[in-house]
């Protein structure tokens, strides 16, 4: 065994044991850039998620709802800047992970490339979107890296009050008058297929799935989680009296779980590939954002600057 | 982010508990990472007090060094109280 196999062996053994890896740990190139790459995604996705939801915070119906959308927006950027710093410690900076997103480098998730039409894609956002990344990021709190983990535990823990938001207006448009309850329908149906894409692609597809298993980046399949899923948001839907917008959906017996309709899979590698509705627009919002905001950051460093010099020249004149 | 130093974050989530990191951030100087670290970590009253700490002022161990530092302790049980063996009669000890 050469010596770079027997730390592989070493760390595949750390990893079957349960044992969390730390960024000084020694770790293969391979799991350090598949874990930039998933963690850089996982951020970006989180940023670009204010996107289409922000749209709608200057027309929340009401004050309840406005206080609810921002907070929930405040969360994704703090998301964000765990997912961030969790990157880092692999030993990439923060400027060039960024770098990597405003240059098209980078993906996000592609549900963020949808644009929001109506109030009740706020709703259907809340309860599809966040529900799905919820199913997503609870079993990556036992990630294997211990900074991706911890910064899913915080992450994990504020998802519940974005679904519960979500699923909240929902049932207040499913209950109110027919053209509001036909919003909400017109929102799951757009929403709902999209959706499920955010598993990624079929187990039979995804390439980077045996080893993300291997190394427990990964715990369950794509598969496994969008049958998840289906499973638990069918009952949701029924409560709300909306229908989904799939007619093959129904319940097995003999499985004890929803067969369901085949996802347009011409559409999700469209959206992957950059023709999605919205993708040259959420890139261009985030490039622009980050460029407008030079000037502050530029200015907290000649601030910070200042004071540093300011301190200096004191201590001398209490030296002398 | 250039120019932007790296710090640790570290909570006091109520008195009488120790700081625990929570993370890290950028921030321009201490005081703004005060402030950030206030928004970022303690949006749900999840700390009374933090403390900011540059990373690069941080001296870690290696984990190449954690036989030598850790494993001295391996072999010591008389540290812990279960080694003395004493009659099950005996209370309060
Ligand atoms: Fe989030
Ligand atoms: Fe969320």
């Amino acid at each position: 065994m050469t010596e770079i196999q027997s730390l592989e062996k070493r760390f595949q053994d750390r990893i079957d044991n349960e044992e969390r890896i730390e960024p000084r740990d020694w770790m293969p190139e391979k799991y350090r850039k598949t874990l930039i790459r998933q963690i850089s995604q996982h951020a970006h996705s989180e940023i670009v998620g204010m996107l289409p939801e922000g749209n709608w915070i200057t027309r929340a119906p009401n004050l309840r709802r406005k206080l609810g959308l921002i907070a929930k927006v405040q969360d994704e950027a703090g998301h964000g800047l765990y997912l961030y710093s969790a990157c880092e410690t692999l030993g990439i900076s923060r400027d060039e992970v960024l770098d990597q997103l405003h240059t098209g480098k980078a993906k996000y998730s592609s549900i963020f490339n949808y644009p929001t039409l109506t109030w009740a894609d706020i709703g259907a956002i809340g309860w599809l979107v966040d529900g799905a990344a919820i199913l997503n990021q609870v079993p990556i709190c036992r990630c294997s890296y211990g900074p991706y983990a911890r910064a899913m535990v915080r992450v994990c823990k504020e998802e519940s009050f974005h679904q519960r938001q979500g699923y909240e207006i929902m049932l207040a448009l499913a209950n109110g008058t027919p053209e509001q309850k036909e919003m909400a329908q017109d929102a799951l149906n757009r929403w709902w297929w999209p959706s499920l894409m955010m598993f990624g692609p079929s187990d039979s597809e995804s390439t980077h799935s045996a080893q993300s298993m291997a190394w427990k980046i990964k715990r369950f399949s794509n598969d496994e989680l969008r049958q998840r899923m289906v499973d638990m948001t069918k009952p949701q839907a029924d409560i709300l009296g909306l229908t989904i917008p799939d007619p093959d959906l129904k319940w097995n017996d003999e499985k004890g779980m929803h067969d369901f309709g085949e996802i347009d899979w011409g559409e999700f590698w469209a959206v992957v590939k950059g023709d999605g509705p919205c993708n040259k627009e959420r890139l261009a919002a985030r490039v622009k954002a980050h460029e407008d905001g030079q000037w502050v950051r530029d200015a907290a460093v000649a601030y910070s600057e200042k004071q540093e010099a300011r301190k200096a020249a004191t201590d001398t004149t209490q030296v002398a | 982010m250039q120019n932007w130093p790296l710090y640790e974050v570290f909570i006091r989530s109520k008195n009488g508990l120790s700081h625990k990191h929570v993370g890290s951030l950028h921030a321009a100087d201490a005081d703004m990472a005060i402030t950030n670290a206030r928004d970022v970590y303690t949006r749900r009253k999840e700390g009374v007090s933090i403390w900011v700490v540059e990373s690069k002022d941080i001296k870690a161990s290696n984990p190449e060094d954690s036989e030598a530092l850790f494993d001295p302790a391996e072999d010591k049980v008389y540290r812990h109280p279960t080694f003395y063996d004493l009659p099950d009669a005996l209370e309060h000890m």
